[in-house]
């Protein structure tokens, strides 16, 4: 892959030319083919759907069902299956809310310690305020999830397991297919917080089999405010929607609403239409690159990076055995922040902090961490840059 | 930039030796900045309108937990309208703003390179902060 060629594709290159962008876990940055396909959306025929009886009108709700569909496929999803949300986190609330109704006291819920704040919290407080039972899966010392230990906390009172896909610290996989394979012979329902996974892997819905599963746009090439809500359709039907509105609904009665099918029903309001036709073009995006290509090109540069620090003295690498392209470290005896100053002036973008995964602080016993994560707009020079602020880092602050 | 702007000597001296580290019961303020992990409780003992001892404890950055130490060893003893002043005056030269008396802030001159690195104003000024808030409610 060249990653010239491909950098050229990022507009933010061109206004930042010395932008080295490590926090692709955070959000990726848009390439001009998905910002020119939301322009064209807003210049061209940028008016509101499902309304109007007018061409325009006509036309643009069109391009929003052509985005759900083309969505749907590179899920191998159906049409119906695809809720379109604000993002990821408005997501994984909708599921749990929503499913919640179908929960009583006493009923088990299990999540994980490795999961990011939008895919335990719903269930944290849901099973508060509905005397459920919460229960955290132990992690192995690696800090994975097994299938094997998922196997060990089930009982016959466990209803839903809410978890991650790709760990937003460590960046471990989890086996979803497997684990689903097990809860469904426990009628467990499986909630797939997925927003690490769609960036960087190929996802078949169909094949994993979980029963609902959620991402953003933004973190894979997609536009800010949406996300996508996957839920299988017999279990959609079952679901009263929490927002009620515009466009929700087929006929209004003073005492009586008749609400449209899936997934319209969940979508109340004007949505967001330019995101939803740029999220689709960020799909034809990575379909262009191909998953194949994004994989090998971060994880050989994740290995380039592993044996450079190897080398360094005085860091803590968190998570050397992961499955994407992220390195989850502290440098020694300093705290995450001041060395987050030090990249900062060198013009590379890094997480620091607790990455919204405070129990993953926790269980790595720090006050936070740094987070590098590289996608393909990342070269070697990038990953030099990186280490040799490590080393400038470790050096400065150990005049103190 | 040069980073010895930011991490002046005083800093790092009061990050790794906290003085007024360490609460004692007095009246309590607690604030955190969930993003970078600053958890910082100042506590204050506060009679007829002097302070007569400030306190704190938590973690953080260096600059979070240093402004803490340096903040506590400057108003202890400064009456109720003094540190209103030099807080004021405190915040103006983490924005980078002209100071209206030079010579009250002392130690804390040594946050002045925080100006140029807008993502650090609120570790600098959380505890200046919480110490704020504290001395507004028992002014109520």
């Amino acid at each position: 892959m060249d990653v010239n060629k491909i950098k050229a594709l990022f507009p933010m290159y061109t206004k930042h030319p010395d932008l080295i962008y490590l926090d692709s876990s955070a959000t990726s940055l848009k390439p001009q083919y998905v910002l020119d396909k939301m322009n064209e959306y807003y210049s061209d025929y940028g008016v509101n759907i499902h309304r109007g009886v007018y061409n325009l009108s006509y036309i643009a709700t069109d391009k929003y069902d052509e985005a759900r569909q083309n969505i749907a496929s590179f899920l191998n999803a159906d049409f119906q299956e695809i809720v379109f949300t604000k993002n990821v986190t408005e997501a994984l609330n909708k599921a749990a809310l929503m499913f919640s109704e179908f929960l009583s006291p006493g009923d088990e819920v299990i999540t994980t310690e490795l999961e990011h704040h939008s895919s335990m919290l719903p269930w944290q407080v849901i099973s508060k305020n509905k005397k459920l039972k919460l229960t955290y899966l132990p992690l192995t010392k690696e800090g994975r999830i097994t299938v094997e230990n998922f196997k060990k906390i089930i009982t016959n009172k466990t209803r839903i397991i809410a978890l991650t896909y790709v760990s937003n610290t460590m960046g471990y996989m989890t086996d979803i297919k497997e684990i689903t394979k097990i809860a469904h012979e426990h009628n467990i329902v499986v909630i797939v917080d997925a927003a690490q996974a769609v960036p960087h892997l190929k996802i078949d819905v169909k094949d994993l089999d979980c029963d609902f599963l959620a991402f953003s746009g933004h973190k894979m090439f997609g536009p800010t405010g949406i996300g996508v809500l996957y839920g299988k359709k017999a279990l959609l039907k079952k679901l009263t929607p929490i927002d009620f509105g515009g466009d929700m609904n087929e006929n209004v009665d003073l005492y009586d609403v008749e609400i449209k099918d899936i997934p319209y029903r969940f979508e109340a309001g004007t949505p967001p239409i330019a995101e939803a036709i740029g999220l689709s073009a960020a799909v034809d995006f990575i379909k262009s690159i191909g998953y194949e290509n994004i994989h090998m090109h971060e994880i050989a540069l994740l290995n380039y990076a592993h044996a450079k620090l190897k080398q360094v003295k005085g860091i803590t690498v968190y998570n050397w055995t992961s499955d994407i392209g992220l390195i989850n470290f502290n440098i020694d005896n300093v705290h995450p922040h001041d060395a987050a100053t030090l990249f900062d002036k060198n013009n590379i973008a890094i997480r620091a902090g607790h990455h919204c995964a405070q129990l993953v602080s926790k269980l790595l016993k720090c006050n936070g961490t740094l987070r590098a994560s590289f996608y393909i707009y990342n070269d070697r020079n990038d990953v030099d840059a990186f280490v040799r602020t490590i080393e400038e880092t470790v050096s400065f602050f150990s005049q103190f | 930039m040069d980073m010895t702007n930011l991490y002046r000597h005083i800093i790092m001296d009061h990050y790794k030796n906290p003085r007024h580290k360490g609460l004692k019961g007095y009246k309590q303020n607690h604030l955190r900045n969930p993003s970078c992990g600053d958890d910082i409780t100042i506590e204050a003992n506060i009679e007829d309108k002097v302070l007569k001892e400030i306190n704190h404890e938590g973690t953080g950055c260096s600059i979070c937990c240093s402004s803490a130490s340096i903040m506590s060893e400057l108003l202890t003893g400064k009456s109720v309208e003094e540190a209103k002043a030099i807080i004021e005056d405190y915040y103006h030269l983490i924005k980078g703003e002209p100071l209206v008396n030079e010579d009250i802030l002392e130690d804390a001159l040594a946050y002045q390179g925080v100006s140029q690195f807008p993502a650090r104003i609120k570790c600098a000024t959380i505890s200046w902060k919480a110490l704020e808030e504290l001395i507004g409610e028992n002014i109520e």
